[in-house]
């Protein structure tokens, strides 16, 4: 038993944010891939990702607003409440740019469901003289 | 026309008077990770089942002259494939990501919270914090589903920013399908109660860590004349609960700081109905039989106890246990695996229940079909614990 369940600090302006928002789980992180660095560099690709799709629906935003009011405008982008066609529209977006990112993983399900034979197997099947 | 299913926008929640404010971005970057959890469910873990029956199972069998008789034995050698370490370092990310948009996202707004939840809880008795109240080894020591500062860490005096985080990802990890109040768990409790047993009208109704409340609302709100008491450790998770509900104008609710093993404060069969979602995978084992024999001490005769939880393991595949038993070891719930091995009946009848009473039912919520779209039971892919047909099991009390 601890008891935790109290603060060291007296308000939120002793606090700082950008660490505290990525701060790590307790105990240990357990690495998946053979090479921890390579690991690494996928989270990164995978935020790099993320970052670039928010970046993609803050220009969305943007056109549907310019298009509904003819004005650019930061606050009317904050501001503004897709229609149920437009959220149906970024959500098929969004699931095809994941696609297209993690196009790696869906092509070798396919070929672990495919056996897909190497060249070197073909070529020799496919040079094979009666 | 594609046929693939589009997800409603994060705005789509319900902003109930605590719920931390989204900006543009903010919002997006949620709506990404919910999507992302939803290629990893419907489109690489199908692949998975491919990798153990063409490449993993066969190696096993030829090498060991047997089949795997474990899902330890079978995680083991999944691990080892390299499919299978992708999605894993692809689903730990992702949840990650999650955390910490989540906290990036109240962190900023930190001070707002605090105080609109100080506003909505000023002077009333239904929220009753107990600082001596010491939060118990089952989180403490560890911050389960890779949450920093699990559900009580407090950064700073009045903090309820690990609760309000909570709330926000909710919808994230079940990839939108929990409601626009993510309360289908509650809802689908309520809904099976009246449809089931009509004549089941509980007067004093007890749910056991309630984390947000959110679960606890919608049994509140089916039972207006009940007297609901909504137990949790967590000083920042009671502050929030009782915040939301206030603001959902749900006034018969009182969120208790207490711990479930023992509740002295109660007396013997004082509850018709004693309630939790999601709560036993994430108890010890020395708690849980504690925490049982609380439920039967405090349960009236006649009266219901009903449990949301994943099914059990028993007779499930190995290959399937394996997969529900991801998180075990993966997503920081060390007790995951452990209690979906227990036999539930024989835990119910060392807790003084009769155990052969227990039941199991599937209970399903319809959640705002408008928004979300149909419940996702049945027509998702296999996602092995994130769709949202709820188990639950329960006893009526002799
Ligand atoms: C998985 S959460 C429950 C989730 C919530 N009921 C829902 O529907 O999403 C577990 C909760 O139980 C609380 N808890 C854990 N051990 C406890 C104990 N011994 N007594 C009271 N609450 C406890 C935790 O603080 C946490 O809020």
């Amino acid at each position: 038993m601890t008891s935790a369940n109290t603060s060291t600090k007296k308000s939120s302006a002793d606090i700082d944010i950008l660490d505290l928002a990525g701060t790590k789980a307790k105990g240990q992180r357990p690495y998946f891939l053979a090479d921890k660095q390579v690991e690494q560099v996928l989270s990164i690709a995978m935020a790099v990702a993320t970052e670039l799709a928010v970046t993609r629906e803050r220009l969305a935003s943007l056109e549907a607003v310019l298009a509904e009011k003819g004005i650019i405008s930061a606050d009317a982008i904050e501001q503004f409440s897709p229609s149920a066609k437009h959220t149906a529209a970024r959500s098929l977006d969004t699931q095809e740019y994941l696609a297209r990112i993690l196009r790696i993983v869906q092509q070798d399900k396919e070929e672990i469901s495919q056996d897909d034979k190497s060249m070197e197997q073909l070529q020799r099947e496919l040079t094979q003289t009666d | 026309m594609s046929n693939v299913k589009t997800l409603p926008s994060w705005r789509a929640l319900t902003q109930h008077g605590v719920m931390p404010q989204a900006n543009h971005d903010e919002a997006a970057r949620l709506n990404v990770l919910t999507h992302l959890n939803l290629h990893l469910s419907s489109r690489v873990i199908p692949g998975l089942r491919q990798v153990y029956e063409k490449h993993v199972h066969p190696a096993f069998v030829k090498e060991h002259g047997r089949e795997p008789e474990t899902r330890h034995e079978v995680r083991k050698v999944m691990m080892e494939d390299g499919y299978c370490q992708l999605w894993s370092a692809l689903r730990r990310n992702t949840m990650e990501m999650r955390h910490q948009t989540g906290r990036a996202m109240v962190l900023r707004q930190a001070d707002a919270l605090s105080k609109k939840v100080e506003q909505l809880n000023k002077g009333c008795d239904t929220l009753q914090l107990d600082p001596t109240i010491e939060v118990p080894a089952n989180i403490s020591q560890v911050d389960i589903h890779c949450q920093p500062g699990c559900y009580y860490q407090e950064y700073y005096d009045q903090d309820v920013t690990v609760a309000a985080s909570y709330d926000v990802g909710l919808f994230v990890t079940t990839a939108g399908l929990l409601g626009a109040l993510s309360d289908g768990g509650g809802q689908a409790i309520a809904n099976w109660l009246k449809a089931e047993h009509p004549n089941f009208k509980p007067k004093r109704i007890l749910d056991l860590g309630c984390t947000v409340g959110h679960n606890a609302v919608p049994l509140a709100q089916a039972f207006p004349d009940a007297e609901v008491i909504a137990i949790d450790v967590a000083t920042p998770c009671l502050r929030y609960a009782h915040a939301r509900a206030k603001s959902l104008g749900v006034d018969n609710i009182s969120f208790v700081q207490a711990n479930v093993e023992s509740l002295p404060q109660y007396a013997d069969e004082s509850f018709d109905l004693i309630t939790s979602a999601m709560f036993w995978h994430e108890a010890s084992h020395k708690m849980l039989p504690k925490a049982l024999k609380t439920v039967q001490r405090l349960l009236k005769p006649e009266g219901l106890t009903i449990h949301l939880e994943q099914p059990q393991y028993h007779g499930k595949s190995v290959f399937e246990q394996f997969m529900r038993d991801w998180d075990t070891y993966n997503n920081n719930e060390p007790y995951w695996g452990p209690m979906h091995d227990l036999d539930l009946a024989e835990q119910l009848d060392k807790a003084g229940f009769d155990g052969s009473a227990m039941f199991e039912v599937g209970v399903v919520a319809k959640v705002d079909e408008k928004i979300f779209g149909k419940s996702a039971a049945g027509d998702s892919g296999e996602d092995f614990g994130r769709a949202p047909v709820w188990n639950a099991f329960g006893l009526w009390k002799k």
